[in-house]
C-alpha cells in the first residue's frame, strides 16, 4: 500500500492519522531571538544571532533540513563583489542594482548583500559547502581562476558572481544550527504575532504557531523576533489538478503567512501593489527545457533547422563567438544578467548579453523555425559541463529532477541537444522559457514586504526582517546576507531588551482562530476550494487593469468571504488544518494588496501596476514608496522617499549607513 | 476479469510523483521526515515503503530521492503535463528521444560536476 489507488481500494479501512493529535495542547517556549522560517534567510539569521550568544528558537513549517525555496540547492551565488577577483565594488553593484529597479528595491538590504555575500559564501564553505572547484574539473576554463579555484558566471571579467555546488547547501546549514545548541520546531506553522499588551503597532513579543502533524499549539515568548518567512503566493492562481505544486517556482507551503502576521500586527508594509504574470501552474519543468539564460546563461541556441540564434550584447551588436556572450562589450564596467536581472530591471549600462526581443519576429517572419534547441554539444567542453552538470545538478529543483532523471533516460550533453519549449512567438521575449506563457490576470507578488530601516527592523520594536519578508527583490545569496545581517541587530537588541509579556487575551483570540476550521457543518468547505475562490476575486477585481471601483468592491467581496465561506473551512487532519490557515493568511494578504493598490493613484510600468482610473504612467510626484498599515481598523498610508534610507536621518552613502548600524564587525563563521 | 470494484473518488492528479521500490526500501521514513509539504506518511506496516498521500502537494524538489539513504528505492516521477515535451535530439544522428518514451536509450552514467 503505497499510492492512492492502494490506499481507498484496497478494501482496507481508511488507516489512522499517522501521528498523535493533540488539538488544544499547549508547549509554552522563551527565547532570546526567534526566527519565523527555516529557510535559507531563517538558518543564517538564527545562525548569527546564536553567535552573538543569544539564545535562539526557530520555527518551521516543513522540516529544516530541505525546507525553503532554497532548500532543494543553489548554482548561482551572486553579489559577491568582496571576493578576490571581483572588479566590482559593493557600492557599484549596489547602485546598478537599485538603479535598474528604478529605485524599487531596498537599498539597506541590497547593500548588506553586496558587502556581505562573500564572508556568507566563505561561511557556508566552513560548514561544509563546497564553493570551489576543489577537484580541478574545470581547470583551464575561463572562468575559473588558478589560485582561488572560484568559478564565476555570467560576466568572466568583472567576476561578481559565483558558480557554487549548492545542492547540499541547506543540510549544511542545518547541521551547524544544531552545533550552535539552536532550537528548530519544524512542522510548526507560525499563526501570529504576539504584541505588547495584545494591541497592534506596538512591540512585537513572539508568535504563536501549530503543529501540522499533531495540532498543537505552541507559543513563543521572544525578546526579538525575526520574520525570514518567503513572500506571498497562491494569491491570483492556485490550481494543484495540473501538475500538483510541480510548475510553481515556490512550494506549496508558500503563502505569505509573514506578510498577513506582521499586517495583523500593525506592520507596515511597502510595494505589495507590485506584481507580475505567471503561466500558474501551466510552467514547464524548471531547468528543465532548453534555453539562454540563468542557470544555462550562454547556451547556444538552434532552431529545427540547425540555425543559430543571434547573441546581441546591451548595445545591439551581434556577437560573434560563444566566449563573448560572457565578456562585457567595450567600454562597460561590469553585466548584471540572471535572477531576474535582465531586460527592464537593468539600466543599459550594465545590461547583459542576451539573444534579443527580435528573436519573436524572426520566428514569425518564418526566419527562425521552431522548435528551438539548446545545443550544448556544439558548445566548449567546459561550458558544456558548466551548464549541465555544475549549474544543473546543483541549482534547486535539478539534481534528481533533471540531472539524474534525464541522464537516467539517456539524456547525454555532449551528443544532445534538448528541446525548447513550443510557444507562441512572443513568449520568446523573455529569455527564461521554463517559465512558460503567462496569462495576464494570473499574477504574483513581486518584492512587497516589510518596510525596513538599516537594522532591516520594521516599524514594530522587536521585528526583524529578511529575506523575501522585506520589501525588495532577492535571490539566495541576499537572503543568506540579510538573515545574517537581521539575526545580528535582532540579538544586539534582544541583549539590552525587558522581558516580553504574553497577552492572555491575544492568545485566546488565535486559539479560538486556530481551532475554528476542525468543526465540520453541512456547509463545510475544503482549503482548494476556497483558495481558488479567493484567487478568483484577485483575478477580476486586482488583476492587471484595476481601478478604485474594483478595488473597494473586491474588498468588499473578501469581507464577505472572510464572514461567510472562510468561516466554514473545514480540516479533517493537522495537516489540513494548516493548509485552511494558510487561507485566511491568502485571503488577508489579497486585502493588503488591494489596500496597497488603491494607496497608489497612478499606474507605473516599473512596478507592473495599472490602475485604470489613473492611467498615466509612472508620474514623477509617484515616484515614491506608500507603504500602509493598519492602524486601529483603519488603512494608513504615507510617502516616502525612494532613497529613504540615504536620507536624514540616515547619513548620505550606504558605506556610513553599514557601519553606523554594525556592519563594520561581520561575525567571523564557525571556524 | 473477475475483480471487485469499489465505489472511490476520482485519483487526485498528478497521480504518481514518487515510485517506491518496495525490494529496495526499508521503510526508514527518512523521506518522510524530511519532505517539505508531508506529502508522504509513514506506512501503518512497519518496514514498508510509506504512503503517497498527498501527491498533489508534491512540489518535485526531489530531495525525498537524495536524501534516500537506499538509492534506488525511490523514483521521481514529473507529471505528464510537463514531462510528455521533454525531448531532445542526437545532434549527429537526428533521432529524437522524449522523457517517458517506451524504448529509451541507454541511460548516460557520468555523475554531476564534484
Amino acid at each position: 500500500m503505497t499510492s492512492w489507488w492502494d490506499l481507498i481500494e484496497g478494501g482496507q479501512s481508511t488507516p489512522e492519522w499517522p501521528y498523535p493529535i493533540r488539538y488544544g495542547q499547549e508547549s509554552r517556549i522563551s527565547t532570546d531571538v526567534l526566527v519565523l522560517g527555516g529557510g535559507i534567510a531563517g538558518c543564517h539569521a538564527a545562525i548569527s544571532a546564536a553567535r552573538r550568544g543569544a539564545s535562539v528558537v526557530i520555527v518551521e513549517k516543513g522540516h529544516i533540513r530541505r525546507s525553503g525555496q532554497g532548500g532543494a540547492g543553489v548554482d548561482h551565488w551572486q553579489a559577491a563583489c568582496a571576493n578576490p577577483c571581483s572588479t566590482v565594488s559593493p557600492e557599484e553593484y549596489t547602485r546598478a542594482i537599485v538603479d535598474g529597479f528604478a529605485g524599487y528595491d531596498c537599498g539597506p538590504m541590497r547593500y548588506a548583500q553586496c558587502r556581505e555575500s562573500w564572508d556568507a559564501a566563505l561561511d557556508c564553505e566552513r560548514m561544509g559547502v563546497q564553493i570551489r572547484d576543489v577537484h580541478g574539473e574545470f581547470e583551464g576554463a575561463e572562468f575559473r581562476d588558478p589560485e582561488t579555484q572560484l568559478l564565476f558566471c555570467y560576466d568572466y571579467e568583472s567576476r561578481h558572481s559565483l558558480r557554487v555546488y549548492g545542492d547540499t547547501m541547506k543540510p549544511c546549514l542545518h547541521k551547524e544550527t544544531v552545533r550552535l545548541g539552536i532550537k528548530t520546531y519544524n512542522r510548526v506553522m507560525a499563526t501570529s504575532l504576539l504584541t505588547e499588551d495584545g494591541k497592534a503597532g506596538v512591540r512585537v513579543v513572539g508568535a504563536t504557531g501549530v503543529n501540522v502533524r499533531t495540532g498543537e499549539l505552541y507559543v513563543f515568548r521572544a525578546k526579538a523576533t525575526v520574520l525570514a518567512m518567503a513572500h506571498p503566493r497562491r494569491e491570483w492562481v492556485f490550481s494543484t489538478e495540473l501538475n500538483g505544486g510541480a510548475a510553481t517556482f515556490a512550494d506549496l507551503n508558500i503563502v505569505g503567512d509573514g506578510h498577513a502576521m506582521a499586517w495583523n500586527a500593525g506592520a507596515e508594509l511597502a510595494g505589495m501593489e507590485r506584481s507580475y504574470d505567471t503561466a500558474g501552474g501551466f510552467a514547464y519543468i524548471q531547468y528543465g527545457v532548453g534555453y539562454p539564460d540563468n542557470t544555462w546563461f550562454g547556451c547556444t541556441m538552434v532552431d529545427a533547422r540547425g540555425k543559430p540564434v543571434p547573441w546581441f550584447d546591451g548595445s545591439g551588436r551581434e556577437l560573434a563567438a560563444v566566449r563573448d556572450r560572457f565578456l562585457p562589450r567595450d567600454g562597460q564596467k561590469f553585466m548584471l544578467i540572471g535572477g531576474g536581472l535582465t531586460g527592464s530591471s537593468v539600466t543599459p549600462q550594465t545590461q547583459g548579453n542576451h539573444i534579443d526581443d527580435s528573436l519573436a519576429e524572426r520566428i514569425r517572419s518564418g526566419e527562425v523555425v521552431l522548435p528551438l534547441y539548446a545545443d550544448l554539444p556544439s558548445l566548449p567542453a567546459h561550458e558544456r559541463r558548466a551548464i549541465f552538470g555544475l549549474m544543473v545538478g546543483n541549482e534547486g529543483k535539478t539534481r534528481v529532477p533533471v540531472y539524474e532523471t534525464y541522464t537516467r533516460a539517456g539524456f547525454d550533453p555532449d551528443q544532445d541537444m534538448l528541446q525548447a519549449p513550443i510557444m507562441p512567438p512572443d513568449a520568446y521575449r523573455s529569455p527564461h522559457y521554463p517559465a512558460g506563457v503567462s496569462v495576464p490576470q494570473w499574477r504574483e507578488i513581486f518584492g512587497g514586504g516589510l518596510m525596513v530601516d538599516w537594522d532591516l527592523r520594521s516599524s514594530l520594536e522587536g521585528l526583524y526582517g529578511a529575506g523575501r519578508s522585506v520589501y525588495g527583490a532577492g535571490d539566495h545569496s541576499g537572503a543568506a546576507t540579510s538573515g545574517r545581517y537581521a539575526g545580528r541587530r535582532a540579538a544586539d537588541y534582544a541583549r539590552d531588551a525587558s522581558g516580553p509579556a504574553v497577552d492572555e487575551d491575544q492568545l485566546e483570540t488565535e486559539r479560538a482562530r486556530v481551532y475554528a476550521p476542525l468543526q465540520k457543518r453541512p456547509e463545510s468547505m475544503g482549503w482548494k476550494e476556497l483558495n481558488a475562490g479567493i484567487c478568483r476575486i484577485m483575478q477580476d477585481y486586482c488583476g492587471q487593469f484595476r481601478s478604485e471601483e474594483t478595488l473597494l468592491r473586491g474588498l468588499r467581496l473578501l469581507a464577505e468571504v472572510r464572514e461567510a465561506e472562510l468561516t466554514r473551512g473545514y480540516a479533517a487532519n493537522p495537516h489540513e488544518l494548516g493548509r485552511v490557515l494558510e487561507c485566511h493568511t491568502i485571503l488577508t494578504v489579497a486585502e493588503i494588496v488591494m489596500h496597497a493598490s488603491l494607496a497608489r493613484r497612478a499606474s507605473s510600468e516599473h512596478l507592473d501596476f495599472r490602475r485604470l482610473d489613473y492611467p498615466a504612467v509612472d508620474p514623477p510626484e509617484w515616484r515614491k514608496l506608500s507603504p500602509i498599515r493598519r492602524d486601529h481598523g483603519e488603512v494608513k498610508t504615507r510617502d516616502v522617499p525612494l532613497d529613504y534610507h540615504l536620507q536624514p536621518p540616515y547619513a548620505s552613502t550606504y558605506e556610513e549607513n553599514y557601519v553606523a548600524h554594525g556592519g563594520s564587525s561581520p561575525d567571523t563563521g564557525g571556524a | 476479469m473477475d475483480r471487485r470494484v469499489y465505489m472511490v473518488p476520482n485519483p487526485p492528479m498528478p497521480n504518481i510523483p514518487l515510485q517506491f521500490d518496495a525490494a529496495v526500501c526499508n521503510g526508514c521514513n527518512v523521506c518522510v521526515k524530511i519532505c517539505r509539504t508531508d506529502v508522504l506518511m509513514p506506512n501503518p506496516e512497519r518496514l514498508t515503503p510509506p504512503i503517497v498521500l498527498y501527491p498533489d502537494e508534491c512540489w518535485y524538489c526531489g530531495c525525498c530521492v537524495e536524501d534516500c539513504p537506499r538509492p534506488g528505492a525511490i523514483m521521481l516521477v514529473h507529471p505528464l503535463n510537463q514531462s510528455v515535451v521533454v525531448s531532445w535530439k542526437r545532434k549527429k544522428t537526428g533521432e529524437s528521444f522524449r522523457l517517458g518514451m517506451k524504448d529509451p536509450p541507454p541511460p548516460n552514467t557520468r555523475p554531476p560536476a564534484r
